[in-house]
This record gives C-alpha cells, structure tokens and sequence, in this order.
C-alpha cells in the first residue's frame, strides 16, 4: 500500500462527514454508505496522483451524490424508464434543520457528522451493532479491521454492519437533530456506545489478549471528535477525560507477555503523564460545567489513582466518597463492587465485605464478586477463605489473562501459608 | 498444506495428578509462559490458524431439544468434568508428522518443578474441501 497516511486520515475524518451529508440529501442510509464507500475509494484511487482537491469534501459528496442517483435512476429505470431523466440531476441541498438546544446554527459538516453519530447509536439497535455501525460509518473503519478487533469472521461482520443499516432504514427515521428530552437520551446512547469501544479494547472481555488497543483508540479518537462537535456538554468531556485518565496506565497494566498487572503493583513511572494532564484539565473543565454526570464521577475516580505516585499515596476516602455518588446515581451492582473494596482501604476489611454479602443475589456467580471477596479475605487475613474464593472466580472468569491472574493469587495464597503445592 | 486441531481437556495425567490451582506461583507463571512462547514460535513459523482457551467447566452447558416445547438445558457440576475440553490450537501444516510434533511439544508442557506433565493431546484433522486431482 503506497497511499500516503495523511491522505488515509483526511479519509477518515470526511467519511462521516460525506455520509451524514447524503444521507441527510436521500434518507436511504444503507444505500448512502455504499456511495460514500465508493466515493473515498474513488478519492483514494485518484488522489495520489491527481492531488487533492480543493474543497476535498464537496468533491467525495459529488461522487457519492452521482453514484446515488446512477443507482436510483437504473432502479427506476427498470419500472418506469421515462423518470429517469428526472433524476439526472442531483436534488438540492434542503435548508437548514430547526436550530438543537446546542445552538441555532445551520446544517454544517460538523453537525452532519454529529447527526451520523446519533443514527449509528440509534436505540432500535442492539449494543455490538451500533458499536460495529459507529466504527463502520463515523469510524471509517474497514469491515475486515472491525472483523479483526472482535476476533470474528469478515462476513459474519459484514452481515451485522448490513442488518444495522437496515434495521435504521426501517425504522424510518429521518436524520435530524433530536431535541429536548430525546436528545438527552440519544446522547446517552452515543456515549455508551463509545465507552463500550473503549472498554472493549481497554478490557477484552473474551479471548487472550488483554489490550486490543486499535478499539481504545478509535475510541478516543471518537470521544475527542463528540467533544468537537458538543464541547459544551459536561459528560461529553467527562467521558473523554475518563477514556483519557484510564488508557494513561495501559503501559503499566500487562507484562511482557501479556498477563494482568493490578493496580497497587503497577511501575507508575509508566503511566503516560501527558494524558494524565490532559485528561485531569478536561475533568476540571467538565466539573466546572455544573451538572454532574456518571462518566464525570468515573473520571474523577480514574484521576484520583492517576494522581497517586505510589499506591500508598492513594486517596482512599475521596474514591470511597466518588463511588458513593456513583452507586446512587446508577444502581449500579459493579459500582458497589468497587465501593466495597474502597471502603475495605478506609475503614478495613470486615467494613468491605460487609458490603459484599449485601451483593450477592445481585451478582450471584459472576466472577467479579468472587474476586473481590478472595481479596479482602486476603486482606482479612483469612487465608484458606481468599484461596477458595479465587478459585471461584478463576474457574468462572472468561477471560484468559484475568483467569491466570486469580490462579496465581490463590497459588501465591497457599504458598505463604507454607502448604505443600 | 493440512489443518489439524490440537484438542486437550482437563484429565489429569500420569505425570501430573495435582490440578494446576495448587501449583507452586513459579510453576503457573512458568507453564503460562511455556503456552505463550508456544503460540509465538507457530504464529512465526505461520503455522498458528488459532488458538482458545474456554471458559471452565463452572460455565458449561449442555443443551438438548426434541424439536418441540423448550429445550432442556443442563448446568454443570459435570461428574465427566475433566473430559470436557479446555482448550484448542488449530494448526496449519504441511504434513500430519509436523502436527504430531507441535502435539508432543504442547504434551511436555511444564508443570510442579518444571517437570513436563505429558497432557493427552487429541490430534484430528481438520476436514477441507474434495481432493480434484485424482
């Protein structure tokens, strides 16, 4: 491949860009995305040696726009031949949409992109959808890189990203901006949807790699484009703080070989300071927007082990205090997991695993709750209890490097306790 | 060139009764590295198709349906546990003698002491497509 990068990338932040804008023009998204595909094929085949355009957006949007009514016109054709000469020319660009609650702005490329981003996180789909339609069409990634990152066969994905685009067609939504209470839960759904790429990469829940770091960062690349569009929403920013705040330790987190560094045993002179900075000037930024959100109260928690050179110096009872907030405002039973262990910091363990037993229905059999129990067992000083119940969670976790981890602390358990192996 | 999977369960072998949840630390961090550096050495000789592990026998399920009404689901504790699998490579080979020396290599693998524990691997060839030149 000889196509320079930079032309990859301007690729890449058009592609939504164009898209939105067709899609905005015809309605039809699925037939859109095969224009605009070939529209950046066409640009990236031509490009190179014609250089690029002036207004290199305007000419992907005629492309993409003739091929959409080659196509309407051959379908037409095939009813009703004499419409044809109708549709020869592209329809005019509607007027701008009624102003969102960000502002009275009229229809622009970057609203075009933030209108995309809303249609691929549409709540008819299903989670792995939208996240596949997001990377696909906002993303700019390939069917075969998205394959990739989940470790699926190409074609399976390629028959998700084309029922996602026709379950939206079906709906019949136009692409327009949501407004009052529809915005605040569209935009929640485009912010979980980022946060699950994020975390796919950042934590692959199934398989053997640990970090599949190409998803974190088109995460973040996502996250830092939603701020661009919303720079005034406080979880906007929150979220891309926390994205920030959390992938600054990812050097430290896995060995050589790819197995689980915990936290308390990580080489903090790894953490990457310069996301750690930007990351903590977006939460103060975020915090200082008024409303508080959950990726807010994520992001501080995220910033007050970041800040902590050692895990000594960590502040216990701030995080004890976020995590509070947090379980209030989202039921979470995962957010009383991670409660349970701060409090065990503050106040001891017995202060922790009393937290626990209130979680057991909620959480019966999932690892997590297993994991955390074996440690403050640990802690507890209750050995043969810490072993059993990493044993649990090694032989329930789906994950290979989190399932060689319990393994090894029940094993490390047992040898202090002098036990023949 | 051929596929094969290398299939291995839980059973214990004559070399090794002890489950690996009661190894020495050194000794797990020590066959973890032996599988790693396994996977690496085939994915450098491109031989390595894939590689899993599953998810212990705790999540297994066994699912059967006569066609009507719902179907019967059976969670574990499994008495046959340790013939349930846990984990695969499929390799791909220019003949089944280099599948049978990757199996002998994963067999060894080490255990308490460093000891190979000699893992039953199950050897089966992958099915492809009719052989046309006859």
């Amino acid at each position: 491949m000889s196509q320079p990068p930079r032309l990859e990338d301007l690729l890449r932040e058009l592609a939504p860009q164009v898209l939105g804008a067709v899609v905005r023009q015809f309605g039809d998204f699925a037939a859109a995305e095969d224009a605009v595909q070939e529209a950046l094929l066409a640009a990236a085949t031509h490009w190179p040696a014609g250089g690029v355009p002036g207004n290199p957006r305007g000419w992907l949007i005629t492309v993409a726009v003739r091929r959409m009514t080659d196509q309407l016109r051959s379908e037409q054709a095939r009813r009703r031949r004499e419409e044809a000469a109708a549709m020869r020319e592209p329809p005019p660009l509607e007027p701008s949409e009624p102003a969102g609650p960000a502002g009275g702005a009229a229809v622009t490329d970057r609203d075009d992109t933030l209108l995309l981003l809303f249609m691929c996180c549409h709540p008819a789909l299903t989670a792995p959808s939208a996240i596949a339609l997001t990377l696909r069409a906002v993303g700019g990634l390939t069917t075969a890189e998205i394959a990739n990152a989940f470790l699926v066969p190409e074609a399976t994905m390629a028959q998700r990203i084309s029922r996602a685009k026709q379950r939206i067609s079906a709906s019949g939504e136009p692409l327009r901006r949501p407004s009052g209470q529809e915005w605040t839960q569209r935009l929640r759904l485009v912010l979980h949807v980022l946060y699950l790429i994020f975390n796919e990469g950042y934590v692959s829940s199934v398989g053997r790699e640990l970090h599949r770091t190409e998803l974190s960062g088109e995460a973040i690349r996502l996250a830092r484009m939603a701020r661009g569009l919303l720079p005034g929403d406080a979880e906007v920013t929150g979220l891309l703080a926390l994205m920030l705040l959390t992938d600054a330790r990812r050097p430290a987190r896995t060995d050589a070989s790819g197995e689980l560094i915990p936290l308390a045993e990580q080489d903090r002179t790894q953490w990457d300071q310069a996301l750690i900075a930007e990351g903590l000037a977006l939460l103060d930024a975020a915090v200082a927007a008024g409303s508080v959100g959950e990726y807010q109260l994520q992001a501080a928690i995220a910033a007050a082990h970041d800040r902590a050179a050692r895990i000594e110096d960590t502040d216990w009872p701030q995080i004890l205090g976020l995590y509070g907030l947090l379980e209030q405002m989202t039921g979470n039973p995962m957010v009383a997991l991670n409660r349970a262990i701060a409090a065990a910091m503050v106040r001891g363990p017995a202060a922790g695993l009393r937290l626990l037993d209130g979680l057991g229905e909620r959480l019966a059999g999932h690892y997590r709750l297993d994991a955390v129990r074996g440690h403050l067992l640990e802690m507890a000083g209750d050995a043969d209890g810490a072993i059993a119940s990493y044993q649990a969670a090694a032989g329930r976790t789906t994950s290979v490097p989190e399932r060689n981890y319990l393994t090894l602390q029940a094993a490390r358990v047992r040898e202090s306790l002098g036990k023949p192996a | 060139m051929t596929k094969f999977m290398l299939l291995q369960n839980y059973s214990s072998t004559t070399a090794c009764t002890v489950p690996m949840s009661q190894w020495a630390p050194e000794d797990i961090k020590a066959h973890i590295d032996f599988q790693h550096a396994l996977n690496a050495e085939l994915a450098e000789t491109g031989e390595l198709v894939d590689g899993q592990g599953l998810a212990g026998p705790e999540l297994a399920k066994f699912v059967t349906f006569d066609g009507a009404g719902s179907p019967a689901v059976t969670d574990g504790p499994f008495p046959e546990a340790k013939e349930l699998l846990a984990g695969y490579r499929i390799v791909d080979v220019e003949s089944e003698a280099r599948a049978i020396e990757i199996a002998a290599q994963a067999s060894a693998a080490p255990g308490p002491g460093g000891v190979p524990i000699q893992q039953p691997i199950e050897v089966r060839q992958v099915m492809g497509a009719p052989v046309i030149d006859l």
